[in-house]
């Protein structure tokens, strides 16, 4: 279970983005997070990542509290998630292959195996003839997918999603959410900030509205 | 082949360093030639100094030392000690002069107009040493070993100029630690600023590996590989550096020893002094790579 008590983040030198936030997700829910523009869907996502650390707040998952994580336990941490950025945080200077392999590296896990297991993620995403290339070669929505492709490699439990379509098109925007879809069904908890209504409204999940630092 | 995959980590990182250095050519190539220069310093002072000791026990081979007894010393306590001396174990040979055979060589020497001006022989009894050892700091023991006998007076010989080499060789050791010490932090410091200038370059892959779960020895790893890979390369450097110099060196060594008939001539490194040398370059790019990565990484927090 992902909780958050009264969580308030407040960036250094900025007014309040989150305020007194709270929220329950039950594991292996599906759940999209909407709101305007700089509403705090990305910080949101964030604090569940341990990216950012709440001002204040508690932040839980399975009953830990990670938001009081020491920086040693944050790594391992992390490696439970897998978050596809809105900025993408791709490497630039590295294969596409390589990108995907860096998950399974910081999992120990390596050689043919590695290569098999990155394949296989790319061959999802539709980039599998690409592996060779540099990420900044790949379009927009190619590097989308190539973001999700390293989200999804590691398998990990809990997926957060920080505008996982945006620069696709329908097609594309659908085959994503059907990964999305069936890594949920197989018991994944997954977390999506969108602002594509059509698409929350296609898959009629629980769907929480930012305003105004707060919750609906 | 199936490695575990703390090992095949480990392999990767070193991969990734020697990508990362042959990816910067010229950079590496000028690191590494400054870190040889570095280290060929001490280096060539300690071959200086092994060759000069090397050098002082060939040309001290036939070394005599002359032992005068004093005045008062009989002819048969001269002749006791020359007899309990000759199967001493420090000595090979030993031949005794007699202060009539000393007078005698004077005189032929052309000297006798003084001589027969004195009532009587001042020459004292003396014994003639070829040492076994010819090290000049064993040497010196043997002449303190004589000196402490009372019928000994004085000792001439390749003694004095033995000690005072044996003394230079040591300023020179000393000089060569003091010389290697500083040298060896310089190269720490060069490497930990390539490794700087590295982390600063990679500042967005560090940061997106964090993002996903990189620890901080997983970040490490691949530059501590690269500091250790550019410090034996450095180390590498400096033995070709200065076998160059001793190959150009022996051409007139072999000219001056062949007029003293020796083919003395400049030995490099040995096999374990060589690999004691690229050891340190390794481990001392190994030591400034993990300073440089544990206080630039933590600017990065
Ligand atoms: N690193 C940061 N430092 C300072 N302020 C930040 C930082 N990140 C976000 N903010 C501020 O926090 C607010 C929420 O940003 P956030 O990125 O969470 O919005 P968002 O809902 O994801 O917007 P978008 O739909 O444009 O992605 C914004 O006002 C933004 O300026
Ligand atoms: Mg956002």
């Amino acid at each position: 279970m992902i909780e958050l008590i009264d969580v308030t983040k407040r960036y250094p030198g900025g007014h309040v983005t989150l305020a007194n936030v709270n929220l329950h997700i039950q594991l292996g829910e599906m759940v999209f997070i909407t709101g305007r523009s700089g509403a705090g869907k990305s910080t949101l996502l964030k604090l569940i990542g341990s990216i950012e650390k709440p001002t204040s707040g508690h932040i839980k998952i399975s009953d830990k509290d990670i938001s009081r994580l020491p920086r040693t336990a944050v790594p391992y941490f992390r490696l439970n998630i897998g978050m596809i950025f809105q900025d993408h945080k791709l490497l630039y200077d590295r294969s596409v292959l390589d990108n995907v392999l860096l998950p399974l590296h910081l999992r120990e896990i390596h050689g043919a195996e590695a290569t098999r297991r990155a394949r296989a993620a790319l061959e999802k995403v539709g980039l599998a003839d690409r592996e060779r290339s540099r990420p900044i070669t790949l379009s927009g929505g190619e590097q989308q997918r190539l973001c999700i492709a390293r989200a999804i490699v590691g398998r990990p439990r809990l997926i957060l999603a920080d505008e996982p379509t945006a620069n696709l098109d329908d097609d594309y925007a659908h085959e994503i959410m059907n990964i999305l879809q069936a890594l949920n069904e197989g018991g994944d908890t997954i977390l999506i900030a969108t602002h594509d209504q059509d698409l929350i409204a296609r898959y009629g999940k629980r769907c929480l509205v930012l305003a105004d630092g707060a919750l609906s | 082949m199936i490695l575990g995959a703390h090992t095949q980590h480990h392999l990767d990182s070193l991969v990734t360093a020697w990508q990362r250095l042959r990816a910067q050519p010229l950079a590496s190539a000028f690191s590494i030639l400054v870190i040889g220069i570095a280290l060929s310093l001490p280096t060539g002072l300690y071959l200086l100094i092994s060759n000069l000791d090397r050098a002082s026990s060939s040309l001290s081979e036939h070394t005599e030392m002359t032992v005068f007894l004093k005045p008062k010393i009989e002819t048969a306590a001269a002749l006791g000690l020359a007899e309990a001396l000759r199967n001493e174990p420090g000595i090979r040979k030993l031949r005794f002069v007699s202060r009539e055979d000393a007078l005698l060589e004077l005189q032929r020497s052309g000297l006798d107009d003084v001589l027969t001006s004195l009532s009587s022989n001042p020459l004292p009894h003396a014994l003639v040493i070829e040492p076994t050892q010819v090290h000049p700091e064993q040497i010196r023991r043997l002449g303190q070993q004589l000196r402490q006998r009372p019928e000994v007076d004085t000792i001439a010989s390749a003694e004095a100029w033995a000690h005072r080499l044996a003394a230079l060789l040591d300023f020179g050791v000393g000089l060569t630690w003091m010389l290697g010490t500083v040298l060896a932090l310089s190269l720490a410091a060069i490497t930990g600023n390539t490794i700087r200038l590295q982390i600063y370059a990679r500042r967005d892959e560090i940061e997106i590996s964090r993002l996903i779960g990189a620890t901080d020895r997983f970040i490490r790893r691949p530059f501590l590989y690269f500091g250790a890979l550019q410090g034996l390369l450095g180390g590498l450097a400096a033995l070709i550096l200065s076998g160059l110099a001793i190959l150009w060196l022996n051409q007139s060594v072999a000219e001056l020893a062949s007029t003293y008939g020796s083919s003395f001539r400049l030995a490099h490194l040995d096999a374990p002094i060589s690999l004691l040398l690229l050891a340190c370059g390794a481990l001392l790019g190994l030591a400034g790579a993990w300073l440089s990565v544990a206080y630039t990484l933590r600017d990065f927090d």
